[in-house]
């Protein structure tokens, strides 16, 4: 039996405690009626409002969410090619410099991908925009879902793919009928870890964004360089809700599928 | 013929994106400033053949890596920017195996939760959650007038823009990834071990020391990488807590190459930052296959 002591609850008390109090003091913050944000002046959802109203904000909301949809999307389907490729293709020329290819990207400092990549669409006269960003995120992105889907192709047992080719599927039916479904929680995971990596990044952004498309955090960034300001209390607390209601509704669905997956495996055996 | 379509597509993606546009850094970091569009010279011309890519080769030098040894901004703004990354790398592992350590010994129903609250803030904002401290650690922010108002101090402490502010800023936002693989490494240990070494007359600190921090070694060493390469190459944190004597590499590349668009040095600073973190992420590694292979 393993001892949970005092220090322990200190411990997990006081990290949690770390962990959150920022960001419930962000959202509190946000509903402050004064302007000054460390004063309280009573309960005022005003910087709801002008949030509401600010143009530029929404249309930087609006690149940043079409961005993180289409690059999270490309990046899954080429995440999960390079995932397959890297388990399954066995030896082929030049695959360890592909797999250091994928593992690179996970650990390069955000500077360098940004600057590199920026250099690349100068060099070869692509203008800088809503395009560029998405191909940048796509490229980060893909690695980090392929990651996530090897260690789940990893773990799938091959018998069930040789079962259905040897039942006169094609290898692409294998893969849609048996394969798919089977790792399809990872590639959901992978699609979303690429989704929100968009949503959150400023510094490659800042290198591939042009006049004519601004991300969110390029906007959040500019202007909380200058202080803190209650309309971006505002915006992160409405970013931290729907991050949560996100985690929460994932997790439950998750949770739910799994009790069904119990049951019907002892209904199965009981059968 | 398919496996090979299957192949080709994410490697071509790669190259194109991945290797190539670091090549063109190197041999930006190797060219001379210009004043003109692209601000370098010389540009390869393929259309002159032979001929023109031995033009291009001859014009290539190492005056920007000379530069970068002779100017102390660069070489002081990695020091600076290692021991930054090292001191905060500790301070999250002070900070982080408590937490870990409580999460293993909780009851086995409570864990999936207590898991899903250190994984919860990795999913937001990592610029909300810096900026978040900028509004607390204020001359005139919340933890200055709690503590005067508590009477500990008189005047306000001078703690944003700061070194302090991007070392609570690190530990903050790089916490879970110093909690999670010591967690998942405390996890699969065997309690009875400690059990057996204390029927053996070590105390409970001797016995933590012996037993539970050697087998959670490789945790330890995997969420020290984890923190320490990202940090040595942070341009937020140090932008937004740091203040004017704060000297970070991330934040002087992002200048030189924004407000000074000086291109061949800002490639060169890329890669010198990069051969600083081959080391490190070349132990990474090794540690991730050793630990790999200890499983399979």
């Amino acid at each position: 039996m393993k001892r949970f002591s005092a220090f322990n609850a200190v411990s997990l008390t006081l990290g949690f405690a770390f962990l959150y109090l920022p960001m419930i003091i962000l959202v509190i913050y946000s509903f402050n009626a004064s302007k000054l944000v460390t004063v309280w002046a009573g309960f005022s959802t005003r910087w709801y409002a002008e949030l509401l109203q600010n143009e530029a904000f929404l249309d930087a909301a609006w690149v940043t969410i079409r961005v993180a949809v289409v690059s999270s999307t490309i990046a899954t389907v080429l995440g999960t090619m390079a995932a397959y490729v890297l388990v399954r293709a066995g030896r082929f020329h030049g695959r360890t410099l592909f797999s250091g290819m994928i593992y690179a990207p996970l650990v390069m400092p955000e500077v360098i991908t940004g600057l590199s990549l920026l250099l690349l669409f100068i060099g070869i006269g692509l203008d800088r925009g809503i395009l560029t960003i998405i191909l940048a995120h796509t490229t980060f992105s893909m690695c980090y879902v392929s990651v996530v889907v090897s260690s789940r192709l990893v773990s799938f047992d091959r018998s069930l793919e040789e079962a259905a080719l040897d039942l006169g599927c094609t290898p692409f039916e294998a893969f849609r009928l048996v394969t798919l479904p089977i790792i399809a929680p990872a590639v959901i995971s992978g699609w979303l870890l690429a989704f929100t990596l968009s949503l959150d990044d400023l510094v490659i952004a800042s290198f591939t964004a042009g006049p004519s498309a601004t991300t969110l955090p390029i906007k959040i960034f500019s202007a909380v360089r200058l202080g803190v300001s209650p309309e971006i209390n505002a915006l992160s607390t409405i970013m931290i809700g729907i991050v949560t209601l996100g985690v929460i509704t994932a997790s439950l669905v998750s949770k739910r599928a799994s009790i069904r997956q119990q049951a019907e495996a002892q209904a199965a055996v009981r059968a | 013929m398919r496996r090979l379509t299957l192949i080709a597509i994410p490697y071509l993606w790669l190259l194109a994106l991945f290797l190539v546009p670091f090549l063109i850094v190197l041999k930006i970091s190797l060219s001379d400033t210009a004043i003109a569009i692209p601000p370098y010279t010389p540009t390869l011309d393929l259309s002159e053949g032979w001929a023109g890519f031995k033009a291009f080769l001859s014009q290539l030098d190492m005056e920007n890596f000379t530069w970068l040894t002779q100017d102390d901004l660069y070489w002081k703004a990695y020091l600076s920017s290692v021991r930054i990354a090292f001191i905060s790398t500790i301070l999250t592992l002070i900070a982080g195996y408590p937490i870990a350590y409580a999460m293993a010994r909780a009851a086995p129903e409570w864990r999936p939760t207590l898991l899903m609250l250190v994984i919860l803030p990795f999913w937001t904002s990592f610029l909300i959650r810096v900026y978040a401290w900028m509004g607390i650690l204020s001359n005139e922010g919340l933890l200055n007038s709690l503590l005067i108002q508590i009477g500990l101090i008189s005047e306000p402490l001078t703690i944003l823009n700061t070194n302090t502010a991007v070392y609570i800023g690190v530990v903050y936002t790089y916490l879970p990834f110093m909690i999670l693989p010591i967690y998942s490494a405390l996890e699969k240990m065997d309690d009875s071990l400690l059990e057996a070494a204390e029927d053996l007359g070590c105390s409970r600190l001797q016995a933590f020391w012996l037993v539970t921090v050697p087998l959670s070694k490789q945790g330890i060493i995997a969420g020290c990488f984890l923190v320490f390469i990202p940090v040595v190459g942070e341009f937020v944190i140090p932008s937004l807590l740091g203040g004017s004597g704060t000297l970070m590499i991330g934040k002087v590349l992002f200048e030189e190459f924004f407000n000074n668009r000086d291109w061949p040095v800002a490639s060169a600073v890329a890669v010198i930052l990069l051969l600083i973190l081959i080391l490190p992420i070349v132990l990474f590694q090794r540690n991730e296959q050793k630990q790999r292979e200890a499983e399979g």
